[in-house]
């Protein structure tokens, strides 16, 4: 091993109390950073769950929608208008909104109802456990998420509630279709849906486009645009970043988090960097011999540097480890934390810049060495 | 005897400004030459350490020139400085300097190291350097297991590794009980006598006298001395260092 790491691992090992106190300062720093940007990454796949789901080529949205879950709505109209578009080979609508669901005890909760045209796909749902979607056409027929039940008040198939009076059969269960707003979703025919939400017959939420093969989406988006008025045509991409958008930027929950991550590499920071401060005040006479036998400043910073990295280095592994214990905890949560490859080199990559920024109090007090020291010393 | 291989003109330096200015050292001019150790000795405060530091170009000084083996240290910057000390002197210390978290082979490795020296035959080198000093058997020992008269040895292995033109030793023996602090002198004026090297201890020891060939005394910041030794102990009553060296323990 060359000299110059050797001198640096001895140095970070030889107080161990304070190798410790540097590593549970990276650990927390980065694991903090880790929940935020995963809860921040996790969020931004939940809130677009929906629109991952759905079947379709554009999105027809009111004019002004920020996000999936802004209710706004569209006259039935405008499907017939669209079905005449060239290109356009199908158009389902959807509809979407508020209820209350009273369970049987007479306690009431508010759910999400999705409708949807089960005929023709759409938004459906998925991760069906027990049931078909089929089952969903006959009457009272609905959909719930098994980890809602005790929310809904219900224990499983065939179990009964009432939304808006009427009453409501679970004809179907899925597993991991989870809200981040914790309000259950609950499907359903789309008929059903309007009755439920109190919406006219003649209107819809959303109207999923699919294109006729070989169309060219652009150009349909524009015929759409051109003879629908009052509408927004989206691709899937486009309404994932404005849904992802809203809800991250436009709410201030993505601030937050990113002002926790932000706070995290702080704290980090401060402790690295009192460390590694602590650690070159008490090896400031070794440094000032080093000095003093002629080595460059360059060679003493690398000294300090290499201590940083190592710390870094180390700091990080027990950090991916809690990490990913973490997200193996959180996996079935209404909120996941989700880490992506991208993330991790991420987090890496800030762990050393981290590391290394705080080698620069200890740098600039290396600066100031006079090497004449080691003759009073 | 060769030439001088560094050598201060006429240096004054003053440290401090205002009430606690003080002249450390008025006008002096001291050359060391190669081949010869020579005793720089003086009463505390009589800027004998000033000398060392300008000499050792850790200091520059108020006034006055010094030449490092011809290279003017005037303007030269820090790492100018850092360079000539690199290249042209070794250092021993009083309180020894060692590194404590590396072991005696690694201490004296080091200063190969900071000269970009990190090739195999730097470990050949360094304990070679080792070997000279009567550590050989000390490589792999780390610092707190080595007296002090061994820590003293690895410090002369470690100024003299580099092959450096000066050997600038800080009160080499103040540390040390009486027969260690010979064998250490008995080491740096072998040391002295090779490829011209110079070697400049500063002590207020009278005991090291015998060791030296020259002795220039200073005080009060100026050299008020200078005298050849004759009573320069016969080297040839020890053939080698170790026949020179205390117990290890010792």
């Amino acid at each position: 091993m060359p000299l110059i790491f050797t001198l640096a691992f001895r140095n970070l090992f030889h107080d161990r109390l304070s190798f410790v106190a540097t590593i549970i300062g990276i650990l927390f720093s980065i694991v903090l950073v880790t929940v935020q940007m995963g809860l921040y990454l996790g969020f931004g796949r939940t809130v677009t769950t929906m629109i991952d789901h759905a079947a379709t080529d554009l999105w027809i949205v009111s004019l002004g929608t920020k996000c999936f879950e802004d209710p706004s709505m569209l006259d039935m109209s405008n499907r017939y208008r669209a079905l005449s578009i060239n290109g356009v080979a199908e158009v389902t609508p959807v509809v979407i909104g508020f209820a209350d669901w009273r369970m049987p005890s007479g306690a009431t909760t508010p759910v999400f109802v999705i409708g949807s045209d089960l005929r023709s796909g759409g938004l459906q749902p998925w991760n069906l456990v027990e049931g078909r979607i089929e089952a969903l056409s006959s009457p009272r027929a609905v959909a719930v998420d098994r980890t809602y039940f005790d929310r809904l008040g219900v224990s499983g198939m065939d179990a009964t509630a009432e939304i808006r009076q009427q009453l409501v059969r679970v004809a179907a269960v899925t597993d991991g279709i989870r809200s981040f707003t914790t309000t259950p979703y609950v499907f359903m025919d789309i008929d059903r849906a309007r009755a439920h939400t109190g919406m006219a017959s003649d209107k819809a939420t959303y109207f999923l486009t699919r294109l006729t093969s070989g169309a060219d989406l652009e150009h349909v988006r524009s015929q759409l645009l051109a003879y629908i008025p009052g509408i927004e045509v989206l691709t899937p991409a486009e309404f994932r970043e404005r849904s992802r958008t809203f809800w991250l930027l436009g709410t201030g929950a993505g601030a937050a988090l990113f002002a926790g991550a932000l706070l995290g590499v702080i704290v980090g920071t401060v402790i690295v960097a009192q460390t590694l401060y602590s650690s070159t005040k008490e090896h400031l006479n070794e440094f000032a011999t080093l000095r003093a036998i002629g080595s460059s400043r360059g060679y003493i910073y690398k000294v300090i540097v290499c201590q940083a990295v190592v710390s870094a280095f180390i700091g990080f592994f027990f950090a991916a480890l809690i990490g990913a214990a973490i997200v193996q905890l959180t996996s079935t949560t209404a909120l996941p934390i989700v880490i992506t490859p991208g993330l991790i080199a991420g987090l890496f990559l800030l762990t050393v810049v981290m590391c290394v920024g705080s080698a620069i109090a200890a740098i600039i007090q290396v600066i100031r060495i006079d090497p004449a020291m080691v003759f009073t010393r | 005897m060769t030439g001088p291989v560094i050598e201060a003109m006429n240096v004054t330096k003053v440290l401090g400004s205002g009430p606690a200015r003080v002249e450390a050292l008025k006008g002096v001019s001291l050359a060391v030459n190669g081949g010869e150790l020579t005793l720089l000795m003086g009463p505390s405060g009589s800027g004998k350490t000033t000398l060392l530091s300008i000499l050792g170009c850790m200091l520059t000084p108020t006034e006055g020139t010094v030449h490092v083996r011809g290279h003017a240290t005037a303007s030269v910057g820090p790492e100018g400085l850092a360079q000539l000390r690199r290249e042209h002197l070794g250092f021993v210390f009083q309180s020894f300097h060692l590194f404590p978290t590396l072991t005696a082979l690694d201490n004296v490795r080091l200063a190969l190291d900071v000269r970009g020296d990190t090739t195999k035959s730097a470990r050949g080198r360094s304990s070679e350097a080792l070997a000279k000093v009567g550590l050989s058997h000390k490589t792999l020992a780390f610092p707190r297991e080595l007296s002090g008269g061994e820590q003293q040895r690895v410090a002369i292995a470690r100024a003299i590794v580099g092959n450096p033109a000066i050997i600038l030793a800080d009160e080499p023996t103040a540390a040390l009980d009486g027969d260690n602090g010979q064998a250490i002198m008995t080491i740096l004026a072998e040391i002295s006598k090779e490829q011209g090297r110079g070697v400049l201890v500063v002590t207020h020891d009278p005991r090291l006298l015998p060791f030296a060939d020259r002795v220039v005394h200073i005080e009060d910041g100026r050299i008020i001395r200078e005298e050849r030794s004759g009573a320069k102990m016969q080297l040839s009553h020890a053939n080698t260092v170790e026949d020179k060296l205390p117990c290890p323990n010792a």
